[in-house]
């Protein structure tokens, strides 16, 4: 075992998996994220915490994680390259290690153009790839990028995202080739509506053997409104929505929105399972968490496997 | 009271000296507050030549060439009419107002096109008055034309 | 070349304050190419001015000259004999200009005219791009050609991210993903097999991340 979390026993145990995200509030009220994840309990195996995500400040993915992990929720501790160097980022990873924080998802970041301080200096020392062999390297040889040997190697499961839709498309299996290479354990999607060609691109990996190597996790999230999907697939960059997803929300009407939504997603669930080299579903419902349970409980997982 | 302005009109040879020419040809009348200075193409004018203009007592600048399309040059007075521009966003930065420099498009037989655009223009800079307040520039205050060679 | 842009007038008058007599210092370099702080430019930055002023009735004095270059001591010396008899110096050099202008006259006030961008090219007339991010340490042969810290907005060295989309970056569709480019190029070259290896954790010191530069040719000193 790598790290011994709860994912990687799941992962490992051949079972399929359950990840969702919760976003920290932009203050210190703790009890939001205490709220916010409540809702998970029980129906994921790891629950992701996002870092500053579109770089708008948060309370930090670490203290967040740290909440929820109090709650018996096991924690998915996100981290941008965006704002810190490697210095920093090393000893925030010894310091969620030392709280028993055992998965991390190493990330780019978004630009700080996105956020409400686009005057800030992006960092970016190291990009998400560099991060994750950092990592690796850490856990596996104990050493730090420095060459000074730690006093206590991190035990995390290693992950990172991938966007199948983002282009070049030729490129997308080689860049989790290259990920894989670096270190990666699992990696969560961007989320998918697209599914033919999600599933061109899961042919591609398997080609390359690369879903041997590699846990991928398929990201979803619930629409909730023929606005929402016009506004994702518009607006949000690497974002791939079929005109057939925008038409079938559109022509369900306002009021059963969110039904068809759910409906939708979970149809999209039931054919992830089927595709050889997906190992779990990661279900990014932003801002509707409670929403989590009914959706595990439709598509057939629930309840979690016992792995103890 | 009503002051004098004293206007620059860059010409271009092919459309808007023509024009001139043939204005007074018909002998129409138009102010006489206009220094007309021929270029051999609207494009040829620089931002130089206009704040050069002004720093010697001009009130006004009025650039006049080919109606678009039809620049003998093909795209001078496209050229022009964006020095224009810029030269706008400048005049109107520094307090003289954008309004006192104008691009006119016309060709070389609308004599009376330049006639009644002369017309416009020179009351147009009355109205607004003189450019650098009533005290004129003290000499050796700026550097003049000749001083700057 | 070095590209900059004119700071805007009000920002320049609002430095020069009272200034009664300036210098106007443009230099026949890059700043000359972008059409920034050449000699044309002096002439142009120098009406406004006195039109400015002139207008605020606060008139002013400018003595205009366009140096050779303002980066080589040489070429700061005709300055010399008259820039005491001036409340200062408007320098419309690159920021290294305008500094080695300060350093060389230290008594003398220097203003800077310009807001120093890049290091860049010209794409068209009128039109200039970011190319380089002098980090002392290139890494164009492994590229095909084309700087991931300068074209890639968040300087990857195994991009692209999740946020390219149509060859565009996340940032602006008005900016080319730099990595998109980095893949067509190094297909076109048929060597797309480049990317295939991750590409180490730079070594930032060589950049201006270890603090500011010097060079020393020994080969070179008189």
């Amino acid at each position: 075992m790598k790290s011994g979390s709860r994912l990687e026993k799941v992962l490992e145990a051949g079972k399929f998996a359950v990840t969702a995200e919760c976003g920290p509030p932009q203050g210190t009220d703790a009890e939001i994220v205490r709220k916010k994840a409540s809702h998970l309990k029980g129906y994921v195996d790891a629950c992701n915490v996002t870092d500053n995500q579109t770089s708008i400040v948060r309370m930090s993915s670490m203290a967040a994680c740290l909440i929820i992990k109090e709650l018996g929720i096991e924690p998915l501790l996100q981290m941008v390259v965006r704002d810190r160097n490697r210095i920093a980022l090393q000893s925030d990873i010894l310091g969620a290690a030392a709280h028993g924080i055992g998965n991390l998802l190493c990330l780019s970041g978004d630009h700080q153009i996105f956020g409400q301080d686009p005057g800030a200096k992006n960092v970016y020392d190291l990009d998400s790839m560099q991060f994750i062999a950092l990592v690796k390297r850490m856990r596996d040889e104990g050493k730090l990028s420095s060459g000074a040997d730690l006093a206590g190697a991190p035990r995390m499961l290693i992950g990172a995202a991938i966007n199948p839709f983002a282009d070049p498309f030729e490129f997308r299996v080689t860049r989790l080739a290259k990920k894989i290479s670096a270190g990666v354990d699992f990696v969560q999607t961007q989320c998918i509506y697209n599914l033919e060609k999600f599933e061109q691109y899961m042919h591609q990996a398997r080609d390359r053997g690369l879903t041997e190597k590699v846990h991928v996790l398929a990201g979803v999230t619930p629409l909730k409104s023929t606005g929402m999907a016009k506004y994702m697939k518009t607006k949000v960059a690497g974002m791939d929505i079929p005109d057939g997803v925008v038409q079938r929300m559109k022509d369900a009407g306002k009021e059963k929105g969110k039904e068809e939504g759910l409906d939708l997603l979970c149809e999209t669930i039931e054919r992830l399972k089927k595709i050889d080299g997906v190992r779990g579903v990661h279900i990014m419902a932003i801002e509707w968490e409670e929403i989590v349970p009914e959706i595990v409980k439709r598509v057939g997982l629930y309840p979690r496997p016992d792995v103890s | 009271m009503s002051f004098d302005p004293k206007i620059v009109a860059i010409c271009c040879r092919y459309c808007a000296y023509s024009a001139a020419d043939l204005a007074g040809s018909m002998r129409l009348q138009y102010p006489d507050n206009l220094r007309i200075i021929l270029v051999p193409c609207t494009g040829k004018t620089d931002l130089q030549y206009i704040l050069t203009s002004m720093e010697s007592g001009a009130d006004g600048v009025m650039i006049a060439g080919c109606l678009e399309g039809n620049c003998h040059f093909e795209i001078g007075n496209f050229r022009a009419r964006r020095r224009v521009e810029r030269a706008k966003v400048l005049f109107e930065r520094i307090g003289l107002g954008a309004e006192r420099i104008e691009m006119y498009n016309l060709s070389a037989g609308m004599g009376t096109t330049f006639a009644r655009i002369a017309g416009e223009f020179t009351e147009r800079i009355r109205s607004l008055g003189p450019a650098l307040g009533a005290r004129p520039p003290e000499p050796g205050a700026t550097t003049t034309l000749e001083e700057r060679k | 070349m070095i590209i900059g842009e004119q700071k805007p007038i009000e920002q320049i008058l609002e430095m020069i304050g009272d200034a009664r007599r300036i210098v106007l210092a443009g230099c026949r370099g890059c700043v000359t190419v972008c059409s920034a702080g050449g000699e044309k430019e002096v002439g142009i930055l120098a009406s406004v001015l006195r039109l400015a002023r002139e207008k605020a009735q606060n008139p002013i004095e400018i003595r205009e000259v366009a140096l050779e270059r303002q980066c080589d001591p040489e070429y700061l010396e005709p300055l010399r004999p008259y820039l005491d008899e001036y409340d200062g110096v408007l320098s419309i050099a690159c920021g290294a200009g305008v500094q080695f202008v300060a350093e060389h006259y230290k008594k003398n006030m220097v203003w800077p005219g310009l807001n120093t961008n890049f290091i860049g090219v010209t794409e068209k007339q009128g039109v200039w791009t970011e190319r380089c991010q002098s980090c002392g340490d290139c890494v164009l042969h492994l590229t095909g050609g084309i700087c991931p810290v300068t074209r890639c907005s968040k300087s990857l060295f195994n991009g692209p991210c999740g946020g390219s989309s149509d060859g565009k970056c996340e940032i602006s569709k008005d900016v080319p993903c730099g990595w998109q480019l980095i893949y067509d190029r190094l297909e076109a070259l048929g060597r797309l097999e480049m990317l295939e290896a991750v590409i180490p954790a730079k070594d930032w010191s060589t950049s201006r991340d270890g603090g500011p530069r010097k060079i020393i040719r020994e080969d070179l000193a008189v």
